[in-house]
């Protein structure tokens, strides 16, 4: 059997459905005995799955000998079990399809925890194996033995442990479905060593298990939704606010119709950029904490807010009893349980944003909103996003813009976290949606780089730039070695000013300067000879002109990693800013006004 | 002096129909522990259809709080059903087992309490008295109460179990 793989561009992608994976049965097989590794193979295959990030070990042997000369699917061995994780993270974002993660027991179960929790806390469908003593054994403390089933639960959306290789084909599908459908998450699938040699049967089962008890919302209630559209309507001052349910949704052709059809201005979240275009006139940017000043204006000042797959997160609401206090809300999501949690709502729809926002927008008509308008191009005017003047240093803000002109907004951004992630979200220009990709929910440092080689796995024919930092990078600099390995040509740019630029800022606005532990100084490596000691190519970029040549150098490499070393201006802090504890409208454009 | 006035929040009983298994469980809990919300007790047993399991959770918290572990426990995976028993009319039990020392005012006195909740002596040593009491917490709570002077040596309680009833109707029949 071949594989089939499709090529994702910033054109098609929106043409594709990831999340229901290629049907195929093998039926003619149903009364053969396989060995469990077998069932798992045929199975990862008969789900679609084409690309899985592994990393082999004592319990996972029998996977690994099947594996061996099969060309059914790729497995790309990366260096470190979290890596291989965030790697299946990065892949499952840049398609829609769920990422596969395959480590052995005890510390390969362990060392994917930090992935599995980064994917929880963005919904992001994974399907994590993981090998595990015999059974015979389990729970007597065994060589390389964990409770990785008892470990992950409170980040799993659902786990098993296979005791029945007769059952292994119905968990995995069952994973598969679970994953993948209702609010996506990560599953775990635990696989003691003797089912995986122990022969079974494989039914060439359908791959839309029924699941009585999971059985998920899709259609929004219709009264809810007919109150959702006449409160548009007749809005003065809505706003639409897009989180990243509507790229996991798939809801960004739906969003943007609505909004452009209704001219009502859109704000996006940090997971949510992409799901509509920043070159629309209708578009305020993103929100929150590091959002621009506009699109947290209009957040405080609007009279209908209407909440899109979004989940009022801290990092966007700042202060709750300052938060939008004159709207009335609307809160379409398909959890109901992430419905009234932090915000209180008028109208709460569960129900999948593909599906309700169509059934709005049919109902609703555009609201006379000049005035609204006015107001908000009047702000656009008066605050926009700060951007220092040029000189020939190299400003991180700068360099961010000058990614996104010689990408023309079509690259797939990945990025750690921190300073640079903010600038990134603040000033690539996003137009499409998988475009954008980044730990938001647990900001799991060390997620760029491997989440890139995964992005640029799934997506061969995209250009991928990881926007990195000294201090992301260096959490997972070693997956180097697999980029070259399988010539992943990922664009490194690792905006280096040589501290943790995060807590750098923190500690300069509210801990009296003390930089504690936070400024590596000339502590770090030389990136450029680190690149050339794994075999990648390494660029330096000290000044605006040689940024220029090492990006347009780095884009012409289209079958190996780059790195390029890009020394920014060290003391540079992120604004506008929501000081922690502060309410939107109380956010900071300056060090002047922050130090008030 | 300074005294805290602990104000307790309406009491919830939760009747959650899930699949019988130790991970269902362990989740249940977890959202209990993870999310920070109260737990008075639980009990978990096989329910009639083979496979399932029956809990029955008591809580407390303001309605909201209650909303929300309601969704929270309709995201587990394996639960099918949860009610919130407390705005319906339901059927509540708990069983206690409770040994009190005779010592200080002897058998007759105790046993004639024990009547008055219709408990049951279950075990009688020179100088000690168990009790079976079958009731709503309510009721044994106010056993409890009125045993403690004579001295509790040992107590079990199972937690309530309940059922919603099944006539709704405006009559109370309770």
């Amino acid at each position: 059997m071949k594989s089939t793989k499709t090529i994702t561009t910033a054109e098609n992608i929106s043409k594709q459905s990831p999340l229901q994976p290629v049907f195929r049965h093998n039926v003619e097989d149903a009364a053969q005995l396989y060995s469990g590794s077998e069932i798992l193979l045929k199975t990862l295959v008969d789900l679609g799955v084409d690309t899985i990030f592994g990393y082999p070990g004592g319990a996972v042997l029998p996977i690994y000998d099947t594996l061996f000369g099969n060309t059914d699917l790729r497995h790309f061995l990366i260096r470190h079990e979290q890596a291989g994780t965030h790697a299946a993270d990065g892949y499952s974002r840049a398609t829609g399809k769920p990422g596969v993660v395959l480590a052995t027991s005890g510390p390969g179960g362990t060392n994917t925890v930090t992935g599995i929790a980064t994917a929880m806390m963005d919904s992001i469908p994974l399907v994590v194996l993981t090998g595990q003593v015999p059974t015979s054994v389990i729970g007597n403390d065994a060589f390389q033995e964990a409770d990785i089933v008892g470990i992950t639960r409170p980040i799993t959306k659902q786990n098993y442990l296979v005791r029945d290789v007769n059952n292994l084909e119905h968990v995995l599908k069952e994973a598969f479905h679970i994953a993948t459908h209702g609010r996506p998450g990560p599953v775990l699938v635990d696989l003691p060593k003797d089912m995986l040699n122990t022969k079974g049967k494989y039914a060439g089962l359908d791959n839309n298990v029924d699941i009585p008890s999971f059985k998920p919302t899709l259609y929004g209630h219709h009264p809810q939704i007919a109150k959702a559209a006449e409160m548009l309507s007749n809005a003065k001052k809505p706003l639409i606010y897009v989180g990243g349910g509507a790229i996991l949704g798939q809801a960004w052709e739906e969003v943007t119709a609505m909004a452009e059809r209704l001219n009502i201005p859109v704000t996006t979240t940090l997971m949510g950029l992409g799901a509509f275009p920043e070159s629309k006139p209708q578009s305020l940017g993103m929100l929150g904490m590091h959002g621009t000043w506009f699109a947290n204006m209009a957040m405080t000042e609007c009279d209908v807010l209407i909440a899109v797959g979004a989940r009022f997160d801290d990092r966007v609401t700042g202060r709750l009893n300052g938060f939008s206090l004159n709207s009335r809300k609307i809160h379409i999501d398909i959890d109901p349980s992430c419905i009234g949690k932090n915000v209180d709502v008028e109208v709460p729809i569960v129900g999948d944003v593909k599906h309700v926002v169509p059934a709005i927008d049919k109902l609703a008509s555009p609201p006379k909103i000049d005035k609204w308008w006015a107001t908000i191009r009047k702000w656009q005017k008066e605050h926009p996003l700060v951007v220092p003047k040029a000189d020939d240093k190299i400003y991180p803000q700068h360099m961010v813009k000058m990614i996104s002109e010689v990408t023309n907004g079509n690259a797939i951004v990945v990025t750690d976290v921190g300073q640079h992630q903010m600038w990134a979200a603040q000033h690539y220009q996003f137009n499409h949606p998988r475009s954008w990709i980044s730990s938001g929910g647990l900001g799991t440092m060390g997620y760029g780089f491997p989440a890139a080689m995964g992005a640029a796995l799934a997506c061969p024919d995209r250009d991928v730039v990881c926007i990195t930092g000294d201090g992301g990078f260096q959490m997972s600099s070693y997956e180097l070695a697999t980029a070259v390995e399988y010539k992943i040509p990922v664009k490194i740019a690792l905006m280096n000013n040589n501290c943790l630029g995060m807590v750098r800022q923190w500690q300069q606005l509210f801990f009296n300067k003390r930089y504690s532990y936070s400024v590596f100084g000339s502590n770090n490596p030389d990136f450029v000879k680190m690149a050339e000691c794994y075999g990648c190519v390494g660029l330096r970029a000290e000044n605006p002109k040689e940024l220029k040549e090492a990006l347009d150098k780095a884009m012409a490499i289209k079958d190996a990693p780059v790195l390029m070393d890009i020394r920014v201006v060290e003391e540079e802090n992120c604004y506008p800013m929501v000081p922690s504890g502060a309410a939107l409208y109380e956010m900071v454009e300056s060090d002047e006004e922050a130090a008030k | 002096m300074s005294s805290t006035v602990i104000i307790k929040q309406p009491k919830h009983t939760l009747s959650v129909l899930v699949k019988h298994n130790l991970n269902t469980l362990s989740r249940i809990i977890g959202i209990f522990s993870s999310k920070g919300f109260e737990l008075d007790s639980v009990t978990f047993a096989s329910e009639a259809e083979p496979g399932m399991a029956r809990m029955t959770i008591t809580t407390r918290g303001d309605e909201k709080t209650v909303e929300q572990i309601n969704k929270h426990l309709y995201n587990v995976v394996d639960v099918l059903k949860v009610i919130n028993l407390t705005h319906k009319k339901s059927i509540e039990r708990e069983l206690a087992i409770i040994k009190v020392s005779t010592a200080k005012a002897g058998r007759p006195e105790i046993m004639l309490i024990a009547q008055a909740f219709k408990a049951k002596v279950i075990d009688i040593t020179s100088d000690k008295l168990a009790l079976e009491v079958t009731g709503n917490t309510d009721k044994v709570d106010a056993m409890i109460e009125v045993l403690k002077p004579y001295g509790i040596v040992a107590m079990s309680r199972t937690g309530s179990v309940a059922l919603k009833r099944e006539f709704q109707g405006a009559v109370n029949i309770n």
